[in-house]
């Protein structure tokens, strides 16, 4: 994404090669463009880019990539924060 | 032509949807802003005609109708409860089982001839493709990210073009999310404000407690407001960071402004650090709104940022404190 980079190397994207049928689909659905297909096997050619949306994880058909998805929102970690902690009378909907 | 029992839809907006796009992007009556769900049809679509996808927030729904003006195709809105594609993507109510019972509620099976939809990317974190196509028979193709380029997909043979599927997060499209912002910073700002106010007040007297409150005011907008706007040019890559930055540029703005009557030094530390403070964490928070930040990115930040910040407010007290005992 041009212009804009956040914290680098913190991403949980993984990708099983081996699992890979080079369908494509990781690539038609990052709207950062993280993979590509070289050979008929989705490559990572982009890591720092990923915000862990788990669209690619998600329409893997053969479940080679893993990703830990989630919003990327600090309010939201704050109220999960405080709910796992039972501070039920803070909460409200994010996002 | 006749599109049967399915209602057909307009692509122009009247006054009252655009107002009502409007009040939402102020946070009136946004969490109650939808459409019915459901399959529409736009002009008069043929059995052959595309089969979009979309959420049934009026804001989507009025976006994707209005820019499909002059095509005939289908369009399937999903019950997301009036959350937005990539929101309900990301909580999951833009997703495969909702798109799998819309399609059998909606009978669009029935209607059309193909077994192909269109969905926007930013609804993939929601939808497992093969899951859909396994369930009933429907392929998907993920078109574009943004609304706007529907037209052009749809007119050259349904190809993404890199532009098509590269997300961006321009000035523009920073800025329509910054009253929403302010507004939902309204509540928690009025009562710090009116805590700081009366602390000052008995302190220092009420001309001062009403300068703390403008201190305040303004470090709340460089932060919700002003940093985000200035995003890609504000140095490096942690948002409390940006934040922070430009809270010290409020601080330092302010202090030539009012600091003339002759702060102490405690004052000045303390003004400082926590204004710094409030404007990081307002830029944090906006973390939520961004296209480009990830859950590990913000877990990682938060774990400096909010102790720093934590400190920082620590610290003034303690110079505040020290400061009236010399």
């Amino acid at each position: 994404m041009k212009g804009f980079s956040y914290l680098q190397n913190v991403a949980t994207l993984k990708l099983n090669a081996e699992a890979c049928i080079g369908c494509g689909r990781c690539r038609e659905v990052c709207p950062h463009q993280v993979f590509s297909l070289a050979e008929n096997k989705a490559q990572i050619i982009d890591f720092n880019a990923c915000m862990e949306c788990g669209a690619c994880a998600k329409n893997c058909p053969v479940a080679a990539i893993r990703v830990d998805a989630g919003v990327g929102c600090a309010a939201g970690l704050i109220t999960e924060w405080l709910r796992e902690r039972n501070f039920c009378s803070f909460l409200k909907e994010c996002c | 032509m006749e599109t049967g029992r399915v209602p057909q839809i307009t692509t122009t907006l009247t006054f009252a949807d655009r107002l009502g796009a409007w009040k939402a992007r102020w946070d009136i009556g946004r969490m109650n802003y939808m459409v019915p769900p459901g399959l529409y049809a736009i002009g008069s679509p043929t059995p052959e005609a595309p089969a979009l996808v979309t959420a049934n927030y009026k804001m989507s729904y009025d976006i994707v109708r209005s820019v499909l003006a002059g095509h005939n195709v289908w369009l399937l809105v999903l019950e997301t409860y009036g959350i937005n594609v990539w929101c309900a993507a990301g909580k999951g109510t833009f997703g495969t089982e909702e798109l799998v019972k819309r399609i059998g509620l909606s009978g669009l099976d029935k209607i059309v001839n193909h077994r192909q939809l269109i969905l926007p990317i930013l609804g993939a974190p929601g939808v497992a493709a093969h899951e859909v196509r396994k369930q009933t028979g429907f392929t998907i193709r993920y078109a574009t990210i943004r609304a706007d380029d529907l037209p052009e997909y749809l007119d050259n043979g349904m190809v993404t073009t890199p532009a098509m599927g590269e997300i961006t997060f321009t000035i523009l499209e920073r800025l329509v999310l910054i009253p929403v912002e302010l507004v939902e910073a309204l509540k928690p700002t009025a009562i710090a404000a009116a805590g700081l106010f009366i602390i000052v007040s008995v302190l220092q007297g009420a001309a001062n407690g009403i300068t703390t409150v403008y201190a305040y005011l303004g470090a709340v907008l460089a932060g919700a407001a002003i940093a985000p706007l200035l995003l890609p040019w504000l140095p490096g890559r942690s948002f409390a960071g940006k934040g922070a930055l430009m809270g010290l540029v409020w601080s330092a703005a302010f202090y030539l402004i009012a600091g003339a009557r002759g702060w102490s030094v405690p004052v000045i530390v303390a003004a400082f650090l926590t204004l710094s403070a409030v404007s990081a964490f307002y830029t944090l928070n906006f973390t939520g709104c961004t296209t480009y930040t990830s859950r590990s990115g913000v877990k990682e930040e938060m774990r400096i940022a909010m102790p720093t910040m934590a400190c920082a407010l620590i610290v003034s007290l303690i110079f505040l404190f020290v400061g009236r005992l010399l």
